[in-house]
């Protein structure tokens, strides 16, 4: 017998698995123009940059949550619901015991919990994905608008400068003076890529997502795993819902998430399913929201707030109509396990 | 039946005395029924260390219901199974790895994306330990390397799975088994997928591995192979158990009347083809797959009215791409067809079945039936927007109906009403249902892909007899098969497709099993042979 | 009978499970359904309150519920019926043309400016592969940013400044000809003739799937799209018309609210309404004509919420997580067969939507 010894097979290095870096150079380009064409002060250009830090934190998390979903196999369209709850919960545990660590424990278990309900739906009821997901969404807004009430606040997020690093002329203001969710969630990236690439957990997720019944045969349990990690993405929508309040400082129920748990699918799909990939769609898509915050601020061109507002929406639809077929979703997406 | 004796002596008086080894495997009266069938009937079955087991039978008898009884993928409903004489309760395939056993699948359990290395250590990762299980990648690729050195089964660990041909594929997965210790291995079909040659590579594979006290267990429907290296076989018919024998002293005919029940024709029935002008005639024909590589090279082939042509050809070789780029459900990037006098390359799939071209397509669940939909609405999937089946927009039920009742006394689809929604029919009896539906209609030309794919007997001859029908009535009829039964006993021309490109049209009486096959693997193209 | 218990059995369990809510905030929950009742079918003037409500609810569930029959799942009901509602309120006030033209054009205007989106989504999902969960939802905040502009005070080009002393961001009133009329108004508010018109459409949808060529078109795609294309039907065409009509069904939605409810566009004044169409849709099991007497539930809850509120202090939020709960147990018949015990309950486990997530 032959060997099959044709370089297309094995894998080395290719020029397309630097194509994430693609995203934040386009990134800077259209910044570049628009602020000369806006003819921004440096401070005001900083102020877009910091903005599309913290604005890129829940999209990047929210992100992560789709990529551990579908890499197991599980389509999960709840992820604004999730956020919702989550920010929800964080708010108020954390104004009722005015302390933030309660209010991180309370999206993280609830995060977990609505992790819990997407595998239970999908897993052993067999709902559909997708309507699982939407019921989530219904009930997330139903809930929060029920429980709502005004006029709590709770201790804001401390501000986490890099000793040093924040020094850094113009960068430094830039990048290194945020709050922990900004710092977490390039650090949750960096975890679930290694995760997915290196580890045991990674190459079964992969199996589960790809092809169930292989690793079924294999004695790899499907149910447990997707379970296990849709409870983990669960988690992980809870620091998505805790960076947004970061950044918000309070829950509302009328326009918490607004969207950004469907913004954060189309950061996964740009992202091609890989954690760094989501974290240059992330900088991409916070940087337009970031943009929509500032020139709302700034007031400077002739724009009504509106229009302005549909930016990042826009954007997300003009992003997944260029990407066209171009990613590749996990091959078992959607479907229930069933042995034959 | 078989007497119920102690394994100790149950079936040595079939087997080759000199050889036996100890019992593996013994299976006892195992009961599996699903609504509304009873898929295995008390099946009792004995495997020996260093033996090769055959287990043959028809599509739909219960043999990979069996084996999956035993793998530990269902669980019996009753019945015992004993390993190594010891009863074990085998629950899920977890265990049936613990205990020594390998399988592998019909349909591949590898994961595409990753790699050769990555998929045979998947569920018995090596890793350097900690709490993350960070994985140990060069030492399971280097411990792969050993292995297939060792069985003669070459692979390249470092290989993404998806890219690899589907023999290179079968290795991985009989690696994955043996990387695990297996000392019993099941086959489920492993031949369905191969050439010819590498068929014959895997028999001798087979043979190496029983000789080192391997027990195979052997799934086939398939005479040739059983007789040239089982030592034994099990025969199952409707579920049931209905003989063990020694495959030494068998002969194809006698298993295929223990397989089916009655004496079979192994023989095709047709009289003189009588060819007359040219209606397919394709071109330089080019097109992709779905991935974007392109998997029909400059193409050409002609199908004369009155004639079958037969497609021989291993899987993959780009027969699909050619069946859908004539019917128009794929583009072709170059080349022309033209069916009868019209250029109809690039038309659309409606355009083309307009002009007189049926279709029969290779994946039947797929693209031929609507499972949800009734029998009378599968029957008018193409012609449901045309007089009689329409006027104007609104459809004619009633019309519809009638033809429904028509077709299925016609063509013996057996089902309790039309309104039965097609999804509940057998295999036999959906591909019976696409067949008159396509067959009914005025044709030029019948595209018929894999007519026969897990179909039983009883339907095979049935739609074997009215492609030969529509010959005779001269029409044109391009057959494209896995099987080269099929391909010998319909055809009265022969084409070899081999990457993409038709590599030799012959005659069907100037052509051999071996010669096809050969050039089915590439031999003529390349200017060494690629097994070699 | 069978097809029924399914829904039914899911309405009462959301019910008891709102109640439990109810119960737990200290509310009498017996006190909150019966005022529900009075205020929903109490009289005629509640029926047709109830009717009203109903109205924009079955166009809502008839766009979710034929755009499941291809497969799709229009998320977008929202933005596509406010756009539907402002439009529809532009050529009311803007023109003056007698009723019998006004009224009509107005309606088909709202639909077709809603269709124009749902032209866009299908579209997006046939040759770019853009599924259309994400680009209705993106187009919800679109709609909405577009509408509230075109009435936003101080500068929208449809703000109402004549009458307008507070300022509030809305269209002027629509002219009295673009009105739809009401029945058997004598003293009471009769019956709205706007629902007359969705209980049309809903045939309408239901003789264009059942009877005709192209709702079998529409129902294989949704079926099989492998088939589809085998038995040459064009999906791109077919994934487009139905995005289409889909929309101008919630846009006409919104069209009728304007016209024979609200009188003039507010934004924000209709939030929510597409998405009651996905429990309705999927109450209904997708059958055009089920979604009436799905859409009349809900539009009664909604109808007696106010009563709910005043007489047993509930807020009508409560209504959104009864609905969550419908949706949830009638896409979980499993579930319910559990919970019930009700064990010759469908197998049927809802549309399956998800296959057709990423790339087709």
């Amino acid at each position: 017998m032959t060997t099959i010894a044709n370089p297309s097979n094995t894998r080395s290095f290719d020029i397309r698995s630097l194509g994430f870096l693609l995203v934040p150079l386009i990134g800077v380009a259209i910044t570049l123009a628009l602020h000369a064409y806006f003819g921004w002060t440096s401070q005001q250009q900083q102020a877009v940059y910091a903005g599309t830090m913290r604005g890129s934190a829940p999209l990047l998390f929210g992100a992560l949550v789709g990529i551990i979903g579908e890499k197991s196999g599980i389509v999960n369209i709840g992820i604004e619901g999730q956020m919702t709850l989550t920010g929800f919960a964080a708010f108020f545990a954390a104004a009722a015991s005015g302390s933030l660590l309660v209010g991180v424990a309370a999206a993280l278990s609830v995060g977990m919990m609505t992790g819990l309900f997407m595998g239970w739906s999908t897993i052993t009821i067999k709902m559909d994905h997708i309507i699982a997901g939407t019921v989530l969404n219904v009930f997330a807004g139903g809930f929060t608008n029920y429980y709502y009430a005004q006029g709590k606040t709770m201790p804001s997020f401390p501000s986490w400068p890099i000793p040093v690093l924040e020094d850094i002329p113009w960068a430094g203001k830039i990048l290194f003076q945020h709050g922990p969710m900004v710092y977490f969630a390039v650090i949750g990236a960096a975890l679930l890529h290694f995760g997915l690439n290196y580890t045991r957990w990674g190459l079964r997720t992969k199996a589960i997502g790809e092809h169930p019944s292989a690793a079924d045969t294999v004695g790899i349990s499907v149910t447990k795993l997707r379970y296990r990690n849709i409870t983990i993405a669960g988690g992980v929508a809870g620091l998505a819902g805790l960076s947004i309040l970061q950044s918000a400082s309070s829950f509302s129920n009328t326009g918490f998430s607004s969207g950004r748990g469907f913004i954060a699918l189309a950061v996964m799909l740009f992202g091609r399913y890989r954690p760094f990939g989501a974290l240059g769609a992330a900088l991409l898509f916070g940087y337009f929201s970031a943009l929509q915050s500032q020139l709302q601020l700034f007031d400077t061109i002739d724009i009504p707030s509106e229009f302005i507002g549909m930016i990042p929406y826009a954007f997300t639809i003009i992003v997944l109509a260029a990407l066209g077929y171009a990613a590749r979703s996990p091959a078992a997406l959607g479907q229930p396990f069933e042995k034959d | 039946m078989e007497p119920a004796a102690t394994p100790a002596t149950g079936r040595f008086a079939d087997g080759p005395s000199d050889e036996i080894g100890p019992i593996l495997l013994e299976a006892r009266g195992i009961t599996k029924r699903f609504p509304g069938v009873v898929a295995n009937d008390s099946i009792d079955l004995t495997l020996h260390k260093g033996e090769i087991l055959g287990l043959l039978g028809e599509n739909g008898a219960g043999k990979s219901t069996l084996v999956k009884q035993l793998f530990g993928i269902y669980t019996p409903d009753e019945g015992e199974v004993f390993l190594r004489g010891q009863p074990l309760p085998i629950n899920n395939p977890g265990d049936a790895i613990e205990h020594g056993m390998g399988m592998v699948h019909q349909h591949f359990q590898l994961v595409g994306p990753l790699t050769v290395a990555e998929n045979i250590m998947l569920g018995a990762e090596k890793t350097g330990g900690g709490i993350f299980g960070v994985l140990a990648g060069r030492r399971a690729a280097d411990e792969v390397r050993e292995l297939s050195e060792r069985f003669g089964l070459d692979v390249d660990p470092t290989a993404v799975v998806e890219d690899l041909p589907v023999g290179v594929q079968q290795r991985v997965e009989i690696l994955k088994a043996l990387y695990r210790g297996a000392e019993i291995l099941i086959l489920d079909e492993p031949t369905a997928v191969l050439t010819p040659q590498e068929t014959d590579e895997l028999l001798q594979v087979m043979r190496d591995l029983a000789a080192s006290g391997v027990g195979i267990i052997f799934i086939t429907h398939k005479l040739r192979e059983i007789l040239a290296v089982t030592d034994r076989v099990v025969v199952l018919r409707g579920g049931k158990w209905v003989g063990t024998t020694a495959t030494a002293g068998s002969t194809q005919e006698s298993l295929a009347e223990l397989m089916v029940g009655r004496a079979v024709v192994l023989r095709v029935e047709k009289g003189e083809a009588h060819p007359g002008d040219v209606i397919l005639d394709v071109k330089g024909l080019r097109a992709d797959d779905d991935r974007g590589q392109q998997a029909v090279k400059a193409l050409d082939l002609s199908v004369r009215g009155g004639e079958i042509v037969g497609v021989a050809g291993v899987e993959g070789n780009g027969q699909r791409e050619l069946v859908e780029a004539i019917t128009g459900l794929r583009k072709a990037t170059g080349g022309t067809i033209t069916i009868g006098d019209d250029d109809t390359t690039n038309w659309s799939p409606r355009h083309i079945s307009e002009l007189g071209v049926a279709h029969v397509p290779a994946d039947r669940e797929k693209d031929g039936v609507v499972g949800g939909f009734s029998i009378a609405d599968n029957l008018v999937l193409n012609t449901y927007f045309k007089p009689p089946f329409a006027k104007g927009i609104v459809r004619q039920f009633d019309v519809i109906d009638a033809q429904a009742e028509d077709l299925i006394e016609k063509f013996d689809v057996k089902t309790p009403s039309i309104k039965t929604p097609s999804s509940s029919l057998s295999g036999g009896n959906k591909q019976k249902l696409i067949v008159a539906r396509e067959l009914t209609a005025i044709n030029k030309l019948i595209v018929a892909a894999q007519p026969t794919r897990g179909v039983d007997v009883g339907s095979i001859e049935f739609i074997h007899s009215q492609l030969i029908a529509q010959r005779d009535a001269g029409h044109a009829v391009l057959l494209v098969s896995a099987e080269l039964d099929e391909i010998f006993g319909l055809s009265d021309r022969i084409a070899v497709i081999y990457e993409g490109r038709i590599v030799a049209n012959l005659p069907v009486e100037d052509a051999t099993r071996e010669q096809v096959g050969l050039l089915m693997a590439g031999a003529g193209v390349h200017d060494e042979p690629v097994n070699a | 009978m069978r097809a029924l218990q399914g829904p039914v059995l899911a309405i009462a369990l959301a019910l008891v499970f709102g109640a439990v809510l109810i119960a737990i905030d200290g509310k009498n929950p017996i006190e909150a359904y019966g005022a529900i009742l009075s205020g929903s079918l109490g009289g005629i003037d509640q029926i047709g309150r109830t009717l009203e409500k109903a109205t924009p609810l079955v166009l809502a569930g008839l766009a979710v519920a034929f755009a499941f029959k291809a497969g799709l799942f229009n998320i977008g009901g929202q933005g596509q019926l406010v756009l539907g509602a402002a439009f529809a309120a532009w050529i009311g006030y803007r023109f003056s043309l007698p009723g019998i033209v006004h009224i009509p054009l107005a309606l088909i205007v709202g639909g077709l400016a809603a269709s124009i989106l749902g032209i866009l989504v299908g579209a997006l999902k046939a040759y770019r592969g853009t599924h259309e969960v994400i680009t209705t939802i993106m187009f919800n905040f679109i709609a909405s940013n577009l509408t509230t502009y075109l009435v936003a005070f101080p500068d929208g080009p449809w703000f109402e400044v004549e009458g307008n002393a507070s300022n509030i961001s809305r269209t002027p009133p629509i002219q009295p000809s673009a009105e739809i009329p009401r029945l058997l108004a004598g003293d009471s508010s009769g019956i709205p003739l706007g629902f007359l018109v969705a209980v049309f459409a809903a045939i309408v949808i239901w003789w264009l799937l059942a009877k005709t060529t192209f709702g079998f078109e529409v129902v294989t795609v949704g079926a099989n799209r492998h088939a589809a294309v085998y038995a040459g039907i064009s999906v791109k065409r077919i994934t487009v018309i139905t995005m289409a009509i889909s929309a101008f069904l919630a846009g006409l939605g919104g069209a009728i609210e304007t016209q024979g409810v609200v009188g003039r566009f507010i934004p924000g004044d209709n939030s929510g309404l597409g998405f009651d169409g996905i429990t309705i849709a999927l109450l209904a099991k997708s059958n055009p004509i089920a979604v009436i007497p799905a859409a009349l539930l809900i539009g009664a809850l909604q109808a007696g919420a106010t009563q709910m509120q005043s007489r047993a202090g509930v807020s009508p939020d409560i209504l959104n997580l009864v609905q969550a709960f419908i949706l949830f147990f009638v896409a979980a018949p499993m579930v319910v067969r559990w919970i019930t015990r009700v064990r010759s309950l469908e197998e049927d486990s809802g549309p399956q939507l998800s296959s057709s997530w990423g790339a087709a």
